[in-house]
């Protein structure tokens, strides 16, 4: 006995809140000076620091502090005047120390929100703080069934991870959306992904674990105006499944409601395969963190200036890029969604910048260019050819230097890093073949090596030229403006 | 005893650097010295006799090539066993700890190297320098060299008592209550709590974060100046460390002179529960001032009785965090069986010992929730008051005097078992952890009823260091040439 | 309010102490006193006084982002009591993360 989603929706009105963990790109941690690199060997990107050794300090990364300013400033945050490291007690194995250096109640940043577009409207999501704070090691499993915690043997743990820095950015909780709290769930996340990305502060891979969500669910009574009580599931790590661990809560929380069960407050975990959430460590016995100030470091008390000077410093934000680029290039949404998957917004605007055509510019790196970069397994952005090479290539096609064969050949040239597309079109002679007079005399041999074809030409089917063209095309190789040779064809034997 | 282990540090730098002694023979002195009264003392943890005279023969070396000489060039000093020091095991006197070498070296002994030093070994201390005793060691107690019976102090007893017995001329230590401050007034020695943030903590195992501070030991005041000058000044590795010029401690130990100076007695450190002798000798300590042309002035500071209650809920905060790690999991003891919470449970069970479980629980109990306004809170707004008392005194007098603890040593095992009865000796050194301004002891003579040394406290504001140097240095020289004598010529603990 | 020696069991289990009865027995009215002792703070006449957490007055004391020397594998695992795979082993984790 389940409850479909469609139903708990016609009792329930849902309300979600987000907290995403987001490692920041520093070079190094965020208290002491090991680097940051994924994929180490490990334990080799450790120090007295991070492994919580005994009589070892941290001290705080100046620019994980800049990066977290700049990330509340693109969350449109108060950025506080003035703050406080604070410790976060519990055991665990993976955290050196046996507590986490975090913030508690004076957050660095406070006070924001995002707006996200979902199915043309805009809604606005409340952002409550973001904060600085530290990640802990890595644990692999032994023993027991596929590398999972419960029934394992005995762990080993790799504390390259400890330390580097991580922001958490929590939402305020998010009602009224209805039926899109899912959606607006997972464009929330998107549209953080793509701040962050353009803030260049981390590389915002969910899959490596770079950004990861815990999303709180709740339901409320429809009309009654009381919120629920809320779980917490955790493990969210791709933006499909943001999406899905919200929709099975809405739908597994509606259950035990109509019920006459009580929503616990818990941990859930979200498993990926069946894409349900099943129950973790229930909060009402939760542990008591005792937090407070963390002793080893001083406060932190952003001047106004530095805050300034970050500000000055924000790149344009994806909305308001959307907006403009919406209009200038005269795009649909999902058009420009489908440039801003294949990470090709940059490109394509230096593209236009260097003097194509906005529909040409997306034509080349959504068509040939997206075509190779996926044989290739690479981002198209990553091509070793630059948006001013694409806009030459763009250019000499349209001034019918080249056809799109030759084209082809251009850029796969360049792409080979034989140079510039003019070095390429001097070096192989690619140019189209563009005097008539010497199309003619290939025409005058192809229409002698095809008298039958000539006749039926003659004779009115216009269509048979092709055969003609194509013996053209053979003996030029290539080079000849097809459309060109084909008017040639017709006014030579119809004329 | 060799005639070298009664000279002091700034004698044997001089005399090393001046190659009328090699840093080896003046090291293989302190070492036999070691070999000679440890059994009995029981000061040290660790000596690394080895890694003593390799350090002591580079010292020779380097003046040998006519290298310049640091200024603490073969000096010998006992560290307390909670810097951390490559090559050396660094226990903090527990038994969670022991065997732990450390893969990297604190600040202030890299510092003390590259001055030169010989680092001796390392000194008993109650376990994680809580206690005022060194019978918290997880290694046993450290004796006073003036009555094996007595302890002491603590928690740098094995510091203080390593320098008193002559088997170095200098130590560190930390306090965090008093723990350099009290030791080093009960065996008859000079020692120093620097204002905090002057001296590094980074490498020194945490006890309290805020209130921690490594300090120097040693026999005279001079000596006791020459070693905060070398081991203090910013350190980047921590970030609670002042990025200010070390203040001139040498040079005011060199300034014997209190004349216009006016000196505040701090009326609340009196009365119920100070020894007859101690009171005695403080005030003759004032009248000495006096003769020497200080203004003695009685001073109030109304919050400094909540000092001990504030003191005994932020320091085991701090420690039931700080000793957290110690779990088992990536270094020191492991013990028990069954799953990683277990063993945590059961190592930390049988690692630390009785008092280290009470300030944990105790500071586990004050961080919780529905506790913390109550007792961290409030405690951390006494602080605020205490320094406020303090910057009103500061405001009329240039240094504060007080007794540093309201007894003499007192027996092995009296107080074992009661801890308020023990935390009492840190009442009157408290203050200036809470407030983070400097203070030191200093001796001024025995308890007439049982022949122990007592000291005099002198605390100055922060980063004025340099001026109760000058009080110490006047005290020091008008009692000494008031005895003929050093204090430390009438130790009878040991006959060696 | 005294503490009771369930409140005492209670926060040896939060400090990861695994204590024996007697230990528990013997603590408990220690604590007690203890506490009853520091609970004296909670007299002093403190309203609108800021909380001290550090006497230095210091703010904003950062390092910069370069990088620094790490400890070699080895060295980072040399007091390890149990290691697999050059990680430190540790036994099987019950709970969840917090």
């Amino acid at each position: 006995m389940t409850v479909t989603y469609e139903e708990a929706l016609t009792r329930y009105e849902p309300v979600f809140g987000l907290e995403t963990h987001v490692e920041l790109g520093t070079r190094t941690k965020m208290f002491c000076g090991c680097v940051t690199t994924f994929g180490g060997e490990p334990n080799s990107q450790v120090c007295p620091v991070c492994l919580g050794l005994p009589g070892s300090l941290p001290v705080v990364n100046r620019m994980a502090i800049e990066y977290a300013i700049k990330i509340g400033l693109a969350l449109n945050c108060s950025i506080a005047s003035w703050c406080r490291f604070a410790r976060k007690n519990y055991f665990y194995p993976d955290m050196p120390k046996d507590f986490q250096i975090s913030q508690y109640d004076e957050p660095l940043c406070f006070e924001g929100y995002l707006d996200v577009s979902v199915g043309g409207e805009v809604v606005r999501v409340g952002i409550e703080r973001v904060h600085l704070e530290e990640d802990t090691g890595k644990s692999l499993h032994v023993g027991g069934a596929t590398g999972r915690i419960h029934g394992a043997e005995y762990s080993l743990v790799d504390y390259n991870r400890a330390g580097i820095p991580l922001v958490e950015i929590v939402t305020k909780p998010v009602p009224g959306t209805g039926a899109d709290a899912p959606e607006v769930a997972r464009a929330y996340v998107t549209e953080l992904r793509d701040v962050l990305r353009s803030l260049g502060v981390s590389d915002v891979r969910m899959e490596e674990g770079s950004m990861r969500c815990d999303v709180n669910t709740s339901l409320s009574v429809a009309g009654s105006g009381v919120w629920g009580t809320r779980t917490e599931t955790k493990n969210v790590n791709s933006l499909r499944s943001v999406e899905r661990a919200v929709r099975s809560e809405i739908a597994r929380q509606a259950f035990v409601l109509d019920n006459g069960l009580r929503v616990r407050q818990e941990t859930r975990h979200f498993h990926e395969e069946s894409g349900e959430t099943t129950s973790g460590r229930s909060k009402e016995e939760a542990q008591d963190y005792r937090y407070f100030p963390e002793p080893d470091l001083v406060p932190v008390a952003p001047p106004a200036e530095w805050v300034e000077a970050v500000r000055a410093t924000l790149p344009e934000l994806p909305s308001a890029r959307r907006a403009r680029l919406l209009g200038a290039w005269s795009l649909a949404e999902g058009e420009y969604d489908s440039l801003r998957n294949a990470g090709a917004l940059d490109v394509v605007e230096r593209t236009v910048a260097a003097g194509s055509s906005p529909a040409d510019a997306r034509k080349w790196w959504m068509g040939e260019l997206a075509r190779r970069a996926n044989d290739s397994g690479a981002e198209v952005a990553s091509l070793p050819i630059t948006p001013a090479d694409v806009a030459r290539v763009s250019a000499l096609v349209s001034a019918g230097t080249l056809n799109d064969r030759l084209a082809r050949e251009v850029l796969d040239a360049v792409l080979a890093g034989e140079g510039s597309p003019d070095e390429v079109v001097a070096k192989h002679g690619l140019a189209v073949v563009s005097d008539d007079s010497a199309l003619l005399a290939a025409i005058d041999e192809a229409i002698a090596a095809n008298p039958d074809v000539a006749g039926k030409v003659r004779g009115g089917k216009a269509a048979a030229s092709g055969v003609i063209v194509g013996a053209v095309m053979k003996a030029t190789r290539g080079k000849a403006d097809a459309a060109r040779v084909r008017d040639l064809v017709l006014e030579r034997l119809t004329a | 005893m060799h005639e070298l282990v009664k000279k002091t540090a700034v004698e044997l730098a001089a005399a090393v650097s001046a190659g009328e002694v090699s840093a080896e023979e003046v090291t293989r002195a302190h070492l036999d010295r070691v070999a000679a009264v440890d059994g009995q003392v029981k000061a040290f943890l660790h000596v690394a006799a080895d890694d003593a005279l390799a350090q002591a023969r580079a010292v020779d070396a380097k003046r040998a090539r006519g290298g310049e000489l640091g200024p603490l060039a073969g000096v010998p000093v006992a560290v307390k066993d909670l810097f951390a020091t490559v090559g050396m095991p660094t226990t903090c006197g527990s038994k969670i700890l022991a065997g732990w070498v450390p893969p990297y070296e604190s600040t202030v002994t890299a510092r003390l190297r590259a001055a030169g030093a010989v680092l001796l070994g390392k000194t008993n201390m109650d376990e994680f320098a809580m206690g005022s005793s060194t019978e918290n060691s997880g290694f046993g107690p450290s004796r006073n060299p003036w009555d094996l019976a007595k302890v002491p102090g603590g928690s740098s007893g094995g510091s203080a008592a390593a320098v008193a017995a002559f088997e170095a001329p200098l130590s560190l230590g930390t306090d965090t209550g008093g723990s350099i401050r009290q030791p080093a007034a009960v065996c008859g020695i000079v020692g120093t709590k620097p204002t905090y943030g002057g001296s590094s903590r980074y490498g020194v195992v945490a006890f309290a974060s805020s209130l921690d501070t490594p300090g120097p030991l040693a026999r005279t005041v001079l000596d006791a100046a020459l070693l905060h000058q070398v081991m203090s000044g910013h350190d980047p590795m921590d970030a609670t460390s002042i990025d200010a010029p070390v203040p001139p401690v040498v040079e005011a130990a060199r300034h014997a002179d209190v004349s216009g100076m006016t000196i505040g007695v701090v009326s609340e450190f009196s009365g119920e529960g100070y020894q007859p002798g101690v009171m005695s000798r403080f005030a003759e300590a004032v009248e000495v001032l006096q003769s020497l042309g200080a203004k003695v002035v009685e001073v109030s500071c109304p919050h400094f009785k909540y000092a001990l209650p504030a003191y005994y809920l932020i320091a085991p905060s701090e420690v039931s965090s700080n000793l957290a790690r110690f779990d088992g999991m990536r270094y020191g003891l492991r013990t028990g069986s069954g799953s990683a919470e277990e063993v945590m449970a059961a190592t930390r069970a049988e690692g630390f010992g009785p008092e280290v479980k009470r300030r944990i629980m105790l500071g586990t109990y004050a961080l919780s929730s529905g506790y913390y306004d109550a007792y961290y809170g409030k405690a951390q707004q006494v602080r605020t008051l205490i320094i406020r008392d303090f910057e009103a005194a500061f405001g009329q007098v240039d240094v504060l005097i007080s007794p540093p603890t309201p007894t003499t040593a007192f027996d092995i095992g009296e107080r074992a078992d009661d801890p308020m009865a023990m935390y009492l000796a840190d009442l009157c050194t408290i203050p200036s952890n809470l407030a983070g301004n400097a203070a030191l002891s200093v001796p001024v003579g025995l308890a007439p009823e049982n022949g122990l040394p007592v000291g005099l406290q002198v605390m100055a504001p922060p980063l004025a260091d340099d001026r109760m140097y000058r009080v110490a240095a006047a005290v020091e020289a008008a009692f000494d040439s008031r005895r003929g004598h050093p204090l430390l010529d009438e130790a009878k603990g040991l006959e060696a | 309010m005294p503490i009771t020696r369930d409140d005492v069991a209670h926060l040896a289990r939060l400090s990861r102490l695994a204590l024996g009865d007697e230990e528990l027995d013997h603590l408990a009215p220690q604590l007690n006193q203890i506490i009853s002792a520091v609970a004296q703070v909670q007299e002093v006449a403190a309203e609108g006084i800021p909380p001290t957490s550090h006497a230095t007055g210091l703010a904003n004391v950062y390092r910069d982002d370069e990088p620094r020397p790490c400890l070699t594998s080895q060295e980072a695992l040399a007091g390890a009591p149990a290691v697999e795979m050059q990680r430190f082993k540790v036994p099987r984790i019950l709970v969840e993360e917090g």
